[in-house]
Formats: C-alpha cells, sequence, structure tokens
C-alpha cells in the first residue's frame, strides 16, 4: 500500500503549503471530502474480497487518521497565527497616560480637622459647632470676661457696624471658640438639669475664629479646636492625660515632649500652656506653643448652670492651623488662605 | 517686662544659673520671652587715661597716643578715632583681647608705628549699633579696671510675659519674692527708711472718691536740682528694663516703679492751687496730657484736681501744665493707690497706654505705697538734693482681703493626686501666704500684693504651680463609655467633602470679610441695610462679612489663572452671613453653612485621549446630581446677579429651594478679566448632608418591556414641565421615563426640538401582555399631545 503513505505524505505537504483557513478548508476536501482520495478509497473496500478487507480497511483508517491530524495541526497553526497577527496589531503604546479625571483634594487644615475629629470620637468626644458672630454674653462675659477685664484686651476684637453707622453694642465676631462652652453646657442643662446625675459631656468644637492682627505668624482669621469634658471627678491630671495621649496619637509618634506651664485666662483655673517639643527633625528640641488649657472657672459652669461643687471639667483650645503647619511642615500660615493651587494640591 | 539679671540677683540670694532661673521662670509660669546678654563676648578690655595725643608722622588722620591702662608702664597705641583727647577715659583693648566679631588684637606695627592694643568705641564692644568716636567715660572710671565690670557687661536682660492676673511680678521686688518662692531662695528685699521731714511745706489731699482712690500719699519737695544728671547705675538699670533715661526726676520716678512696682508722679508744685483731690471728672472737663493729645475727660475718669482744674487723669497719665521739666525746682510727689475697676479700660478707650496704667488696671500693692514714696524722696535727695515736707497720707476704705477657704480633698480632687495638709502649708509658706488651719483646712489671707487669689481654684493654682505640672501625673483618662449617636439620615461633612474631592474639585478656605464690591456684584447687597460691615476693619478688601461663598472662589481663580493654571475645580464650605431679625442663635444674623464650588477651564484635563471641551453648566449640574443621589434633584430657571441669566438655576430638593447654579454673568466675566466663564453653585452645607434612609420596595421577578418614544414639541417647552404633566396620568407599570436624546434641526420644524425617551415598564406580580404596553404608551402620547401639543416624531 505505497499509495497510501503516498497520499498521507501529499496531503501533509499540500496542507504546510496554506496558510489561508478557507483554502485550507478546500484541499482538505481533495482528501477527505465526497470524492476526496481517501474517501475513494474506503468506498472502494466493498470491492475487495473479505479476507483482504480486513487488512485494507485498518490501512486505510490509519491513513484517514494521520491526514486528518495534519489538518487539524494545520488548522490550529493557522488560527495561532492569526490570533498573533491580532495581537500585535492591537497592541497600546501602555506608558501613555491614563485617560482618568483630575482629582481634587482636601484643604491641609481640613486633613488636621478631620483627624482631630475622629481621634477625640474614639475616646467619646462629639463634635460641637457654634455662630461665628457672636454674642458678647458668649464670648466673653460667660466665659468670666466681664467688661473692662483686662484679659479682653488680649483679644483684639473685630466689632460690627450698625446699618446706622453706630458700633453694633452686643456681637462681634467671636475671639476663640470657648462661646461654643458655654452654648454646649447652657443647652446640656436645659436638657438634662433636672437629673439627679448629669450625662458628661465631652465634646471638641473645631471653628475659625477672627482677631484684628495680621503678619507672618497671625491671621485676622484663623481656626481653632476647643475641647470640653465636664463630669464628676474629671481632674486636671485627666487633662494632662487626654492631652498628652492626642499629641502622641496626632503626630503619630513618642518621640515628642509635652510640658504644661502656669498661665492665665479668665475661664479656667488652675490654667496652663501646652509646649511641644519633637526629639527628632527640622524642629528638634524647640519648645512649640501649642494650646491652651485648664480647670474649668467654676464661675464659667455657674453662668452654664451647673454645680462646680458637684462637677468639674477641664477645656482646651488648640491652634488648629499651626498642629497643621507642624504636622505638614508649612512655615507661613498665610499659605493656607490664599487658594493657590500650587500649594493645596500638595495635600491632595 | 524686661529687666537686668543682675539687678535681680541683688534682691534674691540663688545660686541657678540664668537659664536655670529662666527655666524656672517659665515653669512658675512667668514666661521668659527673651534672655539676652547686654554685651557680647569680649576680653581684656580695661579703662584707660590717654596721657598724650601726637599726630602721626606719616598717617594724616591717625594718632599716636600714650595711655595709661593700668599696666605700669605707658602704652602706645596708634588711634584713628576723631574724638581722641588727653585726659579722657576711654576702654582701651590689650593685646591678646578678643573682641566682637572674632578680632584679635596683636602688637603690631601702624604705618611704621607699633602701637599695643586699640582704644574702643561702643560699636567696636558690641553696646551700641553706632558710635561716632571712643566710648568716653566718666572722670572718676577707675583707671586698669575691666570695663565689663565697670560697666556691668556680665549681665543679661530677662524679658517676661506676664499674664494678666501676674501684676504683683511687674517690678523687680515682685519678681524677686517669685524666685524666692519657686526655687526655696532667700530674698533680700531693700529697706527702705522713713526720710524725715527738714521742712514743713505740705499740701492737702481729699479723697473725694475713695472708693476709686482709697489711699493717697503727698509729699513737698524744695531745692531740686532737675538738671542733676542720672547716675549711671540708674540708667543703666533703667535701660536694661526697656525705659529710655529722661531727666533725674522722671528717671527716679521710673526707678522706683520698676524697683518696688508703685507707679508715681511728680507735680510742678508751684502750678497748683489749694488742695490736691482725687475725685471722678466734672461734665466738659478738658486735659492736655503729657503725651500732647488732649482729651475731654469722660465722667467715669478718676482725676487728680487742684482746686481749680483738673491736673491728671489718675494712675494713667498726668497734665502737661502741672508736670516737671528741667526747670522744676519744687515739686510734689504722689504715691497712690487707684482700684483696678477705676482704671481698666480707660487708656484704651482714648487710644493709649502707660505703664502706670498697665499696673493699676491689674492691681497695684497698697501695702507699698508709703515705701515708695519713701524710697522716690531718698533718691531724689541723694540726686538733685533739697529737701523734703513731712508726708500728707489720706486714706479711706482699703480693699478687703477676704480670707479664702482652701479644702485639701477638694484641692487633691481638682488636681488629681494626693497632697497632705502639711505639703499644701508648706507650699503657702513659701508663697507668702498667711493662713489660718481649720483641720484639714486652710483658711488664706491673700496679701496686699496679690490680686488674684479671691476663690478656692486660685489657691488650688498655686498649689499646683508651686508643685509643678511637670510633677503632676498624666493618666489614661477614665469616663463613662456612652455610645454616640450617628444619624444614618445624615451624611458626615467629611463623606460630602471626599465626594466633591473624588469629581476633581480642591477644597480651598477663604476669610469671612470681603470686599464690598464682591457683595455688590454677586449678590446685589449694597445698602447699609443688608451689608453686614465691621466697624474696624484691618484693611478695605475685608470689611465686609460675606453673604455669599462665591467672591472668594472667584477671587481665587483670579490668582490662578496668573500663576497659569488653566484648569481650576475649587469648592469651599463655611458660613454666609445676612441681616435678619428672626435668626437664632444670634439674632439679627443668619449665619448658615454654605457648599460653593466652581469650575473652569476644559471639561477634563487637557490629554491626549479625550477631546477638549470647555466645562459648562451640565457638567456642573452632573457633579450636583452625583453629590446628591439618589435623592432627584430638580433645576428651575433662575435670575440671579452673579450668574447669567439664561444659564442660571435655582436649585429644589424635596420642593425646597437648597441653592443655586450657573454660569457666571457675563457682566462679571469682563469685570474680573476672566478669559472665559466660569460655572459655580452654591448650596445650603444642610440640605446636602441630609439624606434618606433607604426602605426596602419589592424587586420584581418579571422581565421588564422597553419601549422607545421621540416627540416633537415647541422648543421652551422645559423638560421638567413635560415630566410634571404626566404626574397621575400615567399607568402604574410605567416605572422609569429616561431623556436620552435631544435633536434640533433638519427633520425637526423651526422652533420645535425632538426629544426621545426610554420607558421602562414592569409589573412585580406577572409578565406584561402586549396589549398592556401599547395602551400605557398610548395613554402616555396622548397626554403628551393634550397637555403640550406634542406629535409623535416621524
Amino acid at each position: 500500500m505505497d499509495n497510501l503513505d503516498q497520499i498521507v505524505s501529499e496531503a501533509q505537504s499540500a496542507f504546510a503549503a496554506i496558510s489561508d483557513p478557507d483554502a485550507l478548508e478546500q484541499v482538505k476536501a481533495r482528501f477527505l471530502g465526497k470524492s476526496g482520495q481517501i474517501t475513494e478509497l474506503l468506498k472502494g473496500l466493498g470491492k475487495l474480497p473479505p479476507e483482504e478487507k480486513k487488512t485494507a480497511g485498518a490501512a486505510i483508517n490509519v491513513a484517514k487518521t494521520a491526514v486528518e491530524a495534519a489538518l487539524n495541526e494545520r488548522r490550529e497553526a493557522i488560527r495561532k497565527a492569526a490570533l498573533e497577527a491580532r495581537l500585535a496589531e492591537e497592541a497600546l503604546d501602555v506608558t501613555l497616560p491614563g485617560r482618568a479625571e483630575a482629582r481634587g483634594g482636601l484643604h491641609p487644615v481640613t486633613r488636621t480637622l478631620e483627624r482631630i475629629e475622629a481621634l477625640f470620637r474614639s475616646i467619646g468626644f462629639e463634635v460641637a459647632d457654634g455662630p461665628e458672630i457672636e454674642e458678647d454674653f458668649f464670648n466673653f462675659t460667660a466665659m468670666n470676661t466681664p467688661e473692662d477685664h483686662p484679659a479682653r484686651s488680649m483679644h483684639d476684637t473685630f466689632y460690627l457696624q450698625n446699618p446706622d453707622g453706630t458700633v453694633a453694642e452686643n456681637v462681634l465676631l467671636r475671639t476663640h471658640t470657648s462661646p461654643i462652652q458655654a452654648r454646649y453646657m447652657k443647652a446640656h442643662v436645659e436638657r438634662y438639669g433636672q437629673l439627679e446625675k448629669m450625662p458628661e459631656i465631652r465634646i471638641v468644637a473645631p471653628g475659625r475664629v477672627y482677631r484684628v492682627d495680621s503678619d507672618a505668624t497671625h491671621s485676622p482669621m484663623f481656626n481653632q479646636v476647643e475641647g470640653l469634658w465636664v463630669g464628676e471627678g474629671v481632674s486636671f491630671a485627666d487633662l494632662k492625660g487626654v492631652i498628652a495621649d492626642f499629641l502622641k496619637s496626632f503626630f503619630e509618634t513618642d518621640d515628642l515632649v509635652v510640658r504644661f506651664r502656669p498661665s492665665f485666662f479668665p475661664f479656667t483655673e488652675p490654667s496652663a500652656e501646652i509646649d511641644v517639643a519633637f526629639m527628632s527633625g527640622a524642629l528638634k528640641g524647640r519648645w512649640l506653643e501649642i494650646a491652651g488649657c485648664g480647670m474649668v472657672h467654676p464661675d464659667v459652669l455657674r453662668i452654664a448652670g451647673i454645680d462646680p461643687e458637684k462637677y468639674t471639667g477641664f477645656a482646651f483650645g488648640f491652634g488648629q492651623d499651626r498642629l497643621t503647619m507642624l504636622r505638614y511642615g508649612v512655615n507661613d500660615l498665610r499659605l493656607f488662605f490664599e487658594g493657590d493651587l500650587r500649594f493645596l494640591r500638595q495635600f491632595a | 517686662m524686661k529687666f537686668s539679671e543682675s539687678w535681680l540677683r541683688t534682691l534674691v540670694d540663688t545660686q541657678l544659673s540664668s537659664e536655670e532661673l529662666s527655666h524656672l521662670l517659665t515653669m512658675a509660669g512667668l514666661e521668659v520671652e527673651g534672655l539676652e546678654p547686654v554685651a557680647p563676648q569680649f576680653n581684656d578690655v580695661v579703662v584707660a587715661q590717654v596721657l598724650e595725643v601726637v599726630k602721626h608722622p606719616d598717617a594724616d588722620r591717625l594718632n599716636v597716643c600714650k595711655v595709661d591702662a593700668g599696666c605700669g608702664e605707658p602704652t602706645t597705641i596708634v588711634c584713628g578715632a576723631p574724638n581722641v583727647a588727653v585726659g579722657l577715659r576711654v576702654p582701651c583693648a590689650l593685646p591678646g583681647a578678643k573682641l566682637p566679631g572674632d578680632f584679635t588684637i596683636k602688637i603690631a606695627k601702624v604705618r611704621g608705628i607699633e602701637s599695643s592694643g586699640m582704644l574702643c568705641s561702643a560699636k567696636e564692644l558690641g553696646i551700641a549699633e553706632e558710635a561716632s568716636g571712643l566710648l568716653i567715660l566718666p572722670v572718676d572710671a577707675p583707671v586698669g579696671q575691666s570695663i565689663r565690670q565697670y560697666l556691668d557687661l556680665d549681665d543679661n536682660q530677662f524679658e517676661l510675659k506676664l499674664t494678666p492676673n501676674r501684676a504683683d511680678c511687674l517690678s523687680l521686688t515682685g519678681v524677686a519674692r517669685e524666685v524666692a518662692a519657686i526655687a526655696g531662695a532667700q530674698a533680700k528685699l531693700i529697706d527702705v527708711p522713713e526720710v524725715a521731714a527738714t521742712i514743713v511745706d505740705q499740701r492737702a489731699v481729699v479723697l473725694d472718691a475713695p472708693v476709686a482712690c482709697p489711699l493717697y500719699f503727698g509729699r513737698v519737695l524744695k531745692g531740686v536740682d532737675a538738671k542733676a544728671p542720672t547716675p549711671e547705675w540708674m540708667k543703666r538699670r533703667l535701660e536694661r528694663s526697656g525705659i529710655r533715661s529722661i531727666s533725674a526726676l522722671v528717671d527716679v520716678t521710673n526707678y522706683v516703679m520698676l524697683e518696688l512696682g508703685q507707679p508715681l508722679h511728680a507735680f510742678d508744685n508751684t502750678r497748683l492751687e489749694g488742695a490736691l483731690h482725687a475725685r471722678m471728672a466734672k461734665p466738659d472737663e478738658k486735659l492736655l496730657l503729657l503725651n500732647e493729645q488732649t482729651i475731654a475727660i469722660d465722667a467715669d475718669i478718676l482725676v487728680i484736681a487742684d482746686d481749680a482744674k483738673p491736673l491728671a487723669m489718675a494712675g494713667i497719665m498726668g497734665g502737661e501744665e502741672s508736670g516737671i521739666t528741667l526747670e522744676t525746682s519744687e515739686l510734689f510727689l504722689e504715691s497712690a493707690f487707684f482700684a483696678p475697676k477705676a482704671i481698666a479700660g480707660r487708656a484704651r478707650r482714648y487710644g493709649f497706654g502707660s505703664d502706670a496704667s498697665h499696673r493699676f488696671e491689674r492691681g497695684v500693692d497698697f501695702g507699698g505705697a508709703r515705701r515708695a514714696i519713701e524710697r522716690a524722696t531718698q533718691l531724689i535727695i541723694d540726686i538733685c538734693g533739697g529737701a523734703a515736707g513731712p508726708v500728707t497720707e489720706a486714706k479711706a476704705e482699703m480693699p478687703a482681703r477676704k480670707p479664702v477657704r482652701l479644702r485639701t480633698a477638694r484641692a487633691c480632687a481638682v488636681i488629681g493626686m494626693t497632697f497632705s495638709p502639711e505639703q499644701i502649708a508648706g507650699l503657702f509658706n513659701g508663697l507668702g501666704l498667711s493662713f489660718v488651719r481649720e483641720g484639714d483646712d486652710f483658711l488664706v489671707t491673700p496679701p496686699t500684693w496679690r490680686f488674684d487669689i479671691e476663690i478656692e481654684e486660685d489657691l488650688i493654682e498655686e498649689i499646683a504651680r508651686l508643685h509643678g505640672y511637670d510633677n503632676i501625673p498624666a493618666p489614661a483618662p477614665r469616663g463613662n463609655l456612652k455610645m454616640m449617636v450617628q444619624p444614618e439620615a445624615q451624611r458626615p461633612a467629611a463623606r460630602v467633602r471626599q465626594l466633591l474631592v473624588d469629581r476633581g474639585y480642591q477644597e480651598v478656605v477663604n476669610f469671612a470679610f470681603v470686599e464690598e464690591a464682591w457683595e455688590a456684584d454677586f449678590a446685589a447687597k449694597t445698602g447699609e441695610a443688608d451689608l453686614i460691615r465691621l466697624a474696624n476693619p484691618i484693611a478695605s478688601q475685608m470689611a465686609v462679612m460675606r453673604s455669599t461663598l462665591f467672591g472668594g472662589l472667584i477671587s481665587n481663580l483670579v490668582t490662578n489663572l496668573k500663576r497659569k493654571q488653566n484648569r481650576v475645580r475649587l469648592f469651599e464650605t463655611g458660613r454666609a452671613f445676612e441681616r435678619n431679625a428672626a435668626a437664632t442663635p444670634v439674632p439679627g444674623f443668619s449665619q448658615s453653612w454654605k457648599l460653593s464650588g466652581l469650575a473652569y477651564g476644559g471639561a477634563l484635563p487637557e490629554g491626549w485621549g479625550s477631546a477638549s471641551r470647555k466645562v459648562d453648566f451640565f457638567d456642573m449640574k452632573g457633579d450636583l446630581e452625583a453629590l446628591l443621589a439618589p435623592a432627584q434633584l430638580r433645576f428651575e430657571k433662575l435670575v440671579h446677579p452673579a450668574l447669567h441669566p439664561g444659564r442660571s438655576a435655582r436649585v429644589l430638593l424635596d420642593g425646597q429651594e437648597i441653592g443655586c447654579l450657573g454660569e457666571l454673568h457675563p457682566e462679571w466675566v469682563q469685570k474680573y478679566d476672566l478669559p472665559q466663564a466660569p460655572v459655580v453653585f452654591e448650596l445650603d452645607f444642610d440640605a446636602v448632608k441630609a439624606v434618606q434612609v433607604p426602605l426596602y420596595s419589592e424587586v420584581s421577578k418579571f422581565p421588564p418591556v422597553i419601549r422607545d418614544l421621540a416627540i416633537v414639541v415647541d422648543q421652551d417647552v422645559a423638560l421638567h414641565t413635560l415630566l410634571d404633566g404626566l404626574k397621575g396620568q400615567l399607568s402604574s407599570l410605567v416605572q422609569d421615563i429616561q431623556l436620552f436624546d435631544v435633536y434640533v434641526g433638519k427633520g425637526i420644524p423651526e422652533n420645535k426640538k425632538s426629544l426621545a425617551f426610554r420607558i421602562v415598564m414592569q409589573d412585580t406580580q406577572r409578565t406584561l401582555q402586549d396589549s398592556e404596553v401599547d395602551a400605557a404608551m398610548q395613554q402616555l402620547v396622548s397626554c403628551f399631545e393634550q397637555a403640550f401639543g406634542a406629535q409623535l416624531r416621524a
């Protein structure tokens, strides 16, 4: 059956010469089609004597399998070649920039604000808010700073003008976030005052404050965060504990020293300034003033309707801008309020 | 408060170094703001006398001097100073001396003549900024003595930043007392003997306002030489306390004020008529002050007057006419106590302040007024000569020093650590507080110099302060664990900000006070009844409170365009202020939180991958819809002073107006010199934060049927009007109607537009039949036809 071997090798070389899938199917017909050579041989089997039929049939089937294998192999090769060609054609310059939209960013002071709020929330402080055009009473009187108190000269206050040109008597731009304390305590007492035991007050109150002051380190508008904890048995030691914990958490380092230094605020007694010094970095070893704090003055509690014999508390006020400057290494306060995208985008 | 360290050390005996002293003061609440040496380091400079001055043979401007520097032999020094002269005593740097600026003096030839040192100016010694020649020393300066020793240059200037409660430390005596208490050292307060009267002259003093002025000492001095020079040591101490030497009499009053804390005043006795009165001002009184300001004296101002006229604002400033001059030979010296309440705020009201008012409004030690007048008398007689009359004393009821009770247990509770009564007693003794023990309670009588000990907490602060804030523990706090309510129907502000950030907006923070023009342009507020004007603005461009955040954003845009930032997306959250009589919590002013934004430049960042297109109304509208999703916003045409009238909308949420959106008005685009119109929005921040808590509704298991429908309507029919017209008219099968195309142009009649909708119909209980769907569509079409004359598009 030399003829069969010849057909197989003929088919193999015919398939190999073709790279187009349609042409391959046509060539296939020459061997395996209705009148293809293999098909014809199979048809011829019937004429053979039975004893030859078996061996001849087996031989033809071997040849047929070989041709089919050659065909499939070629089909697969052509498909692969086509795929390769398509992939090559579809290739991109993957180094071109993406088509994504631009992303904005938070203001650095807001970043700080969100971190401060989150840290204090984690120990049960709620966030409170208060008006920026504030009544003289809440800004000063309720904060134990009556008219003509020398402490009022510590604040250079912005006042408002009435439509008739006179200076409005009882309103001003708040000079600190402390009036939020007074408002919050008053509301708290209205709500819970009749209870045998009033729930604790634990709040932080961030906000814009205003003072008549403008230079490289002072802005006429700046941001403060007030904090207040009033309850039974709240002490100065607790204040120190909370502040130390906060500063280490905020700056994410144990590599800093916090010191409390006696000071004076009309609305706290005892009062302290808080200084912090970093043990490494650009500001290494320098004491940086960062907040004022103290035990809430009994008169402030009394004005709010809280019995200072039963409840004590502490309050603090951080310079939020200052914390932000220290956290991100910003050296000029004015940059925060200029809206320069080249600056702001650094905090995106 | 500035002072010389060496002066302080004469009043308190301590071995502490300057740095230790500084730290101790700061940690005791007297914050040291400055600690500066009065002179830079240098050595081997001595007092020398010039013996001979000969012109240098080879240099016009140089002299060859022989000086006695106390070394035995006269020394030859070549000197270029113009004021060198025989007999002068001047500083002389000897060979080996190191002067400021790392300048070493050696024996060297100057134009051929050997010079063994240098005669020095004050500038060369680093003790003055400028000098025109040698520093000329007094004729009695001891030749050969170190100049550092002679001029007391190994001294530091301390500067304290005192809090208003610690007026007792506005004097060297006060600071010394404090150092003694905190360092456990011994105070060496000066001994002030009374000066016996040698003349009989006196002047009567009447306390007409005994609450404001309950104590007044006065004394006549005669035959005083006002032109006498102030001694160098006194000048030096004054200068190192930041007070310029003026004349001997003025210097003495200032010196005693610094030393003892008692402000004094000296009148020219010949200008006074009759008795002196401490009284409240009378109507229409005027006074020419020492600062040359003439003031109309308010009725609540305490004055010192004679029988005829007001002489001085008591405790604040003297009058020009009764003041002392260099010609004064007869004076009346005042040392009085003026109550803080009678002085506080008065000087500020007239726009000035003085060392005296600063002290009196905080409280001056009334126990020391007599000492002060005696001390000043003695110094005047020592320096200016003259004779003193007897002291006139007028006294009414002095400020009460009520005993303050301190409970040991309360102190421990407030501070948060344990103190024994014995510990507390020790601390009080150190401070000079006198007390009576009642068990564990202390009844403390505050000393006359302390005006800040009125309640128990004041004493608790003293305990904490003297024990040292550093020595109080800082435990982890303990509190009640109570969960905080986090309302689900309110998004945190941070979430809203983040949504805008994710859509490309950069947050800014702008001042709340703005240019008046911005209020006119962007809010049409011009009248005084509308504007909220600052009474004392820091600058004219920060004169009124903003009622909209637009001005700041547009100003930010202008700034950034100048810096070549061509695509700008900004937002700000902040309060906007408006006059509103009914507002809460501060009547008269509403101050609600706003969220405002601005978009300018390309809709997308410029890039190879997207067609470039300018941002427009609908880009920002999309941003707002995304920001508020899933809530459905409505937009209605709006006329707004800041916005293009055809391209602006009011934004409504559940029928409530929550803000506006639009392109900046072309007039402002031109005025603010913008190459292209920005799109801006402003929303009520609280409304943006509110969200619905979701409520489940059944999801249909049956397939939806989707049909498209195109209609032609008049161009001015707004989409919302069209959809509103369908309300209540539609089959319940219709779940959603989405607009997917708007077309104007070929094939559509003029003034008409084609709108194409995709209608989704579905039932939760069954599959829809074609006939039902057809009926629902027909109903929709006839609604459009009847209400808006719509036609199906062919």
